[in-house]
Parts: structure tokens; C-alpha cells; sequence
């Protein structure tokens, strides 16, 4: 038995002339959080479809605890479990209805696939809504449901795509809730999302994925260092001084300063060099404030970020995303569900 | 039913994760379901979609209704003299012919499920793969038999009055469940296939009409010209509304009964593994 929940090898899916998934090597350890980010369009959908076995792979391989997806899909079912990015449990039925069904297929009799499923309701704090049909349910509580579809049969490895897209942030909370409980017992999960706090939430280590590709792979500090720990944003009071800002800015920090359209403000990163940590980070913003007032540039906003995923892409491919100008249709899709 | 507008995050009770653990280390998983079980389960689904909305219950009430009064009344003077005649001619077929476009409604809902998400937890089940489709045909035939049964009902108090009896009506709509359900696998495939379901239903009314119209169903087929009575003594729909009609009038029609499930086996033999294939691939 591999001690490997996942590994792939130049694992290929191609539809038409677009290669949206194009070669990748992941290894995912079980027992952990893999965070799996990118942006819309990445290929992430695509290559947890094909881990999943709903998609069959083009070209490469892939293992799922030792299990061949394509050769020894039964047995890769067995094992795993997936709450894709819109509802995937049926909106016609309940709450409660869709639960049995579900415990009823995975083998559970009928006495037991009622408790089951009340048990589970009551867990995920859904016990009113129960008698409910799920197209009347709200955004958190669909991901409620979705979830305690997924973890019902606890699966060894659990798929979840983008579940705090089109979230609020109190019900994204309660989802990373579900998934440190689930990892907690043992369980394997193998995250994508869109957005860094999220992966660097939950996850142990990370792939960030861009045009079907790994173009970056390590544990969140690896990660991190090769972005830097994080952004400064500063908005002057007069744009005159803005060139004068950016130099000043660029000699403080040793960093790379953007000039952003709007054009009394600026970015530049921090921590690219040894700053490994946030402290890191805001002691090199603080003096950098500080060099400003001393040349008399008024400050009139002032943040520190996390990197962006804009910005990661940014340091990682050197070029823009076009995150953009991805095809919305899923975003728009999540919005209207 | 419920029209509650969407309750709002707040008002959600906490997610309990001490007792999420819990349930986590549960003991082992349960022997996967056997295909029996699985398409049974499937079934029941598809009866919860009909009791949360029974409005899809008007083309299996309504729809018949319509269909007996209007070719009753239509044809019936014309036709056999009177339309208490032609009805003991025609029930029969009209009951084949609504029950056979009934089926396409099959189609139409694998393909709206199909774009929905559950689909794809469905197929990452580990359950015997048919089941799925068999629990919509299962659910389906329950549409079927609820549709003979309004027929039945409309056309005896129009008075029709079947030779075979009870035994003979019930041997009749035995054997057109059976046909019905067999012919359904055309529409599974379909619903797989094609991408929406206005297309679909487009397909399926080409495929439907001529079947059933170019049939024994309104007319004997000895009024017919010969090229056509060619087609129309071959087209299976004339076997089964045949046996059909056979039946309820108390005859054993044999050779039409195994045209009937002759039909009925090369159907599901064709489009079955057609329809699997599809799925799996999708």
C-alpha cells in the first residue's frame, strides 16, 4: 500500500485544441490538506474530474491509493468522495431525503440510512432544514449539504472543488471548519480554490496550477518566500510626489514598486528577501512609512496585504494571468446557485 | 411544499464539529449495494421527484384524457360508424400510442439532470453503473401505469368494453410496460447525447409520430396501400398495440406477443450498452 493518497504522472487532458490539462506530477501525502490553486480556466476542475473518474485521463497516469483511475475505477470509488463547485446533491429532494438516498447507494439498509442521515443533519447544524427541498436552501447551507453528502460514506479522500466560492466570509468560516474536522479524523483532502488565504488556511502544501500546468509546488513557506511575505499598498495625497514615492520605496524596501492605474497609488512587495514571516514584513513596511514622512510625501492610505493570487502568479509566471478575462460563466453560474 | 425564501446564514445553527468527529469514526463502510438495490433506490428517487412535483403528473392525466376524447370523437363517426364503436377498435392503440410518447419524457429528464451536479456524485458511486438509468425507467413505468389507468378509466365510461375481462386489460398493460420500458432506452441515449432538451423533444417527436401514426392504431392496415402496409405491419408499435388490442379483447395473440418482446429484448440489447457507453464517457 502506497502511503501516496494521490500521485500522477504527466497526467493529460485535451478537449479539442485546448490542453486543459497538460502534463501534471502531484504527489499528495494522506492523511493531509493538499491545496490545489489557480485561477478559473487553470485545469483544476479538469484534473480532479480525472482523480475523481469522471473524466478519463489522455494522456498519463494516475494512482489513487495505488489504484489505477482509469483500470481500477471501482476501487478508486470506493475510496473517495467529491463535492464539486455547484451543488451536487439533487435540489428536487430534502435535506434529509437526499441523505438517505445517498447512504441507501452506498450500502447502508434502510434503518441505518435514516439514522445516518439524521445524524449527519444534526452535525452540520441542519436539523430544521431537513424537510426542506435544497433549492430552497441558502448558499452556506448548500455547501452544509454537499459536504455531509460527501463525508457520509467517510471516504478516505475527499475532493473538494472551490467550496467557498460565492460564499459569504461567516459561512466560508464554518466551511474550513468542516474540512479541519475531516482531516482531523484522517481523512485526505484535496482542496482547490482561487483564493491564497484559503489554501494557506487549510492546506499543508500547495500546487498552483496556471494553462493546465504545476508552475510552482511546496509547503506554504516554500511558497510563500518565493512570492514574498506580502504587498504594500500606499495611496499619496498628491500624485506629483509619485515617482518620488515609488524610488524612495524601492530603495527601503529592496523591492520591485508597481505604479497602480490609479495614480496616486503604488504597490510593492515585501519579504523577497530573508522576511519570512508577516512581522518580517510590517517592520520593513514601518520604516518604509517612516522614509516617506521624513521626504514629506503625505500618506493618506496605507495597507499590508497578503500576496494576491494575482500576485503570486505575478512572481511565479512573470506575466499576468489574465484572471481577469477568464471566462466568467462559472462565476456567473455560482452566483445565480 | 415548501416556499420558504431562503433562510439567511445567521440563522443557521452552529456546525458541531465534536459530533462531525464522531460520525467520522464510524465503524467501517457497508457492503456495496447489490444492482437490485441500487436501481430500487434510484426508483424511489425519481418517486420523491413526483411527489415534490406532482404538476409533472399532467402529462400522464391530462395529456391521455385529451388524446382518447379528441380521436374517439374525430374518427369515430367516420371511421367505424359511430364512436362507441371505433372505441372498442382504437382504446387500445390510443392507449399504446400515449404511453409510447409518454416515454419520451425519459429523455428529457436525463438530460436535465445531467446538468446538475448530482450527476457527477452519482457517477462517482461505487454502484453498478446501469442503476442510475434503470431507477428513471423504474420511476417512469410508474408514469406509464398511472397514464393506463386514466385511459382505462376514460374509455369505459365511454364505453369501451373489453372481451378479455380484468385478466385480459391487466395482460394488456403488462405487456406494454414491458415495451414501454424497453423503448425508453432510445430516449436515455438521446438525453446523453444531445446537449439540450429542447433538442430532445425535437428528436423524440420525430421519431414518435411516425411510429405511432404509421401504425394499426387508428386503422386496419388492409386499407392501406401496399408500400405502406409494408412498413406499417412491420413497425413494432403495430405489434404491441396488436397484442395489445388481442389481449384485452380475451384472445392469446402468441405470434404478436413475441414480436412484441422480440422487440422489447433487441431495444434494450441495442440502446442499453449505447446508453451505458454515453454515460460513462460524459
Amino acid at each position: 500500500m502506497s502511503s501516496m493518497a494521490i500521485e500522477t504522472a504527466g497526467l493529460v487532458k485535451t478537449f479539442g485544441d485546448n490542453r486543459a490539462v497538460d502534463g501534471i506530477d502531484l504527489s499528495v501525502p494522506a492523511g493531509t490538506v493538499y491545496g490545489v490553486l489557480g485561477p478559473n480556466g487553470a485545469g483544476k476542475t479538469t484534473a480532479v474530474k480525472m482523480l475523481a473518474t469522471l473524466l478519463r485521463p489522455d494522456g498519463g497516469e494516475a494512482h489513487v491509493f495505488g489504484h489505477d483511475v482509469v483500470r481500477e475505477a471501482d476501487a478508486v470509488r470506493s475510496r473517495v468522495s467529491l463535492t464539486g463547485q455547484y451543488a451536487s446533491v439533487d435540489e428536487d429532494l430534502t435535506g434529509m431525503e437526499n441523505l438517505i438516498l445517498l447512504a441507501r447507494l452506498t450500502g447502508h439498509a434502510k434503518k441505518a440510512a435514516r439514522e445516518r442521515a439524521g445524524q449527519l443533519l444534526e452535525a452540520f447544524g441542519l436539523t430544521e432544514a431537513a424537510g426542506r427541498q435544497v433549492k430552497n436552501y441558502s448558499g452556506g447551507m448548500r455547501r452544509r449539504i454537499d459536504i455531509a453528502a460527501s463525508i457520509l460514506n467517510t471516504p478516505d479522500l475527499l475532493f473538494l472543488d472551490e467550496p467557498t466560492t460565492g460564499l459569504d466570509p461567516r459561512s466560508r468560516n464554518q466551511v474550513w471548519d468542516i474540512v479541519r474536522a475531516v482531516v482531523g479524523h484522517g481523512t485526505t483532502v484535496l482542496l482547490t480554490t482561487q483564493y491564497l488565504d484559503e489554501a494557506d488556511q487549510l492546506a499543508a502544501r500547495i500546487a498552483v496550477i496556471d494553462r493546465g500546468k504545476v508552475i510552482a509546488e511546496g509547503t506554504k513557506g516554500e511558497l510563500k518566500a518565493s512570492v514574498g511575505a506580502g504587498s504594500v499598498h500606499v495611496r499619496l495625497r498628491d500624485a506629483e510626489r509619485r515617482e518620488e514615492a515609488a524610488r524612495l520605496l524601492g530603495a527601503v524596501l529592496d523591492a520591485q514598486v508597481q505604479l497602480e492605474p490609479d495614480p496616486v497609488a503604488l504597490t510593492a512587495r515585501v519579504g523577497t528577501d530573508g522576511g519570512r514571516d508577516g512581522r518580517g514584513a510590517a517592520e520593513q513596511a514601518s520604516r518604509a512609512l517612516a522614509e516617506l514622512a521624513r521626504a514629506g510625501i503625505t500618506v493618506d492610505n496605507f495597507a499590508l496585504g497578503q500576496p494576491s493570487l494575482d500576485e503570486v502568479f505575478l512572481a511565479l509566471t512573470g506575466s499576468d494571468t489574465g484572471h481577469h478575462h477568464a471566462p466568467a460563466t462559472d462565476l456567473e453560474k455560482e452566483a445565480r446557485a | 411544499m415548501s416556499t420558504a425564501a431562503p433562510a439567511e446564514t445567521q440563522d443557521l445553527a452552529p456546525v458541531r464539529t465534536d459530533s462531525l468527529a464522531e460520525l467520522l469514526i464510524s465503524t467501517g463502510r457497508p457492503p456495496r449495494p447489490s444492482a437490485l438495490s441500487a436501481s430500487l433506490t434510484f426508483g424511489w428517487r425519481a418517486m420523491l421527484k413526483i411527489k415534490h412535483v406532482p404538476e409533472q403528473l399532467f402529462d400522464v392525466t391530462a395529456f391521455p384524457i385529451m388524446m382518447v376524447l379528441m380521436y374517439t370523437y374525430l374518427f369515430g363517426g367516420a371511421l367505424a360508424g359511430s364512436p362507441s364503436e371505433y372505441i372498442q377498435y382504437l382504446l387500445p392503440g390510443i392507449l399504446v400510442m400515449s404511453v409510447v410518447m409518454i416515454t419520451m419524457y425519459t429523455g428529457v429528464s436525463v438530460n436535465t439532470d445531467i446538468e446538475k451536479g448530482v450527476f457527477d456524485r452519482f457517477r462517482t458511486l461505487p454502484i453498478w453503473r446501469p442503476s442510475v438509468m434503470v431507477g428513471y425507467l423504474l420511476g417512469d413505468a410508474l408514469r406509464y401505469a398511472i397514464a393506463s389507468v386514466v385511459i382505462l378509466t376514460v374509455g369505459l365510461i365511454m364505453g369501451f368494453r373489453p372481451d378479455g375481462g380484468f385478466v385480459g386489460v391487466v395482460a394488456g398493460i403488462a405487456v406494454l410496460l414491458v415495451f414501454s420500458f424497453a423503448f425508453s432506452w432510445i430516449w436515455t441515449m438521446f438525453g446523453l447525447l444531445l446537449r439540450t432538451e429542447k433538442s430532445v423533444m425535437g428528436v423524440s417527436m420525430m421519431v414518435i409520430f411516425p411510429l405511432t401514426f404509421l401504425s394499426d392504431i387508428f386503422v386496419k392496415p388492409e386499407t392501406m396501400p401496399g408500400w405502406l402496409q409494408a412498413f406499417v405491419n412491420n413497425n413494432p408499435i403495430t405489434h404491441v398495440s396488436s397484442a395489445v388490442r388481442a389481449l384485452m379483447d380475451g384472445t392469446s395473440p402468441t405470434t404478436e406477443l413475441a414480436w412484441t418482446f422480440g422487440w422489447a429484448l433487441l431495444l434494450v440489447a441495442v440502446f442499453g450498452p449505447v446508453t451505458m457507453r454515453l454515460y460513462n464517457r460524459k
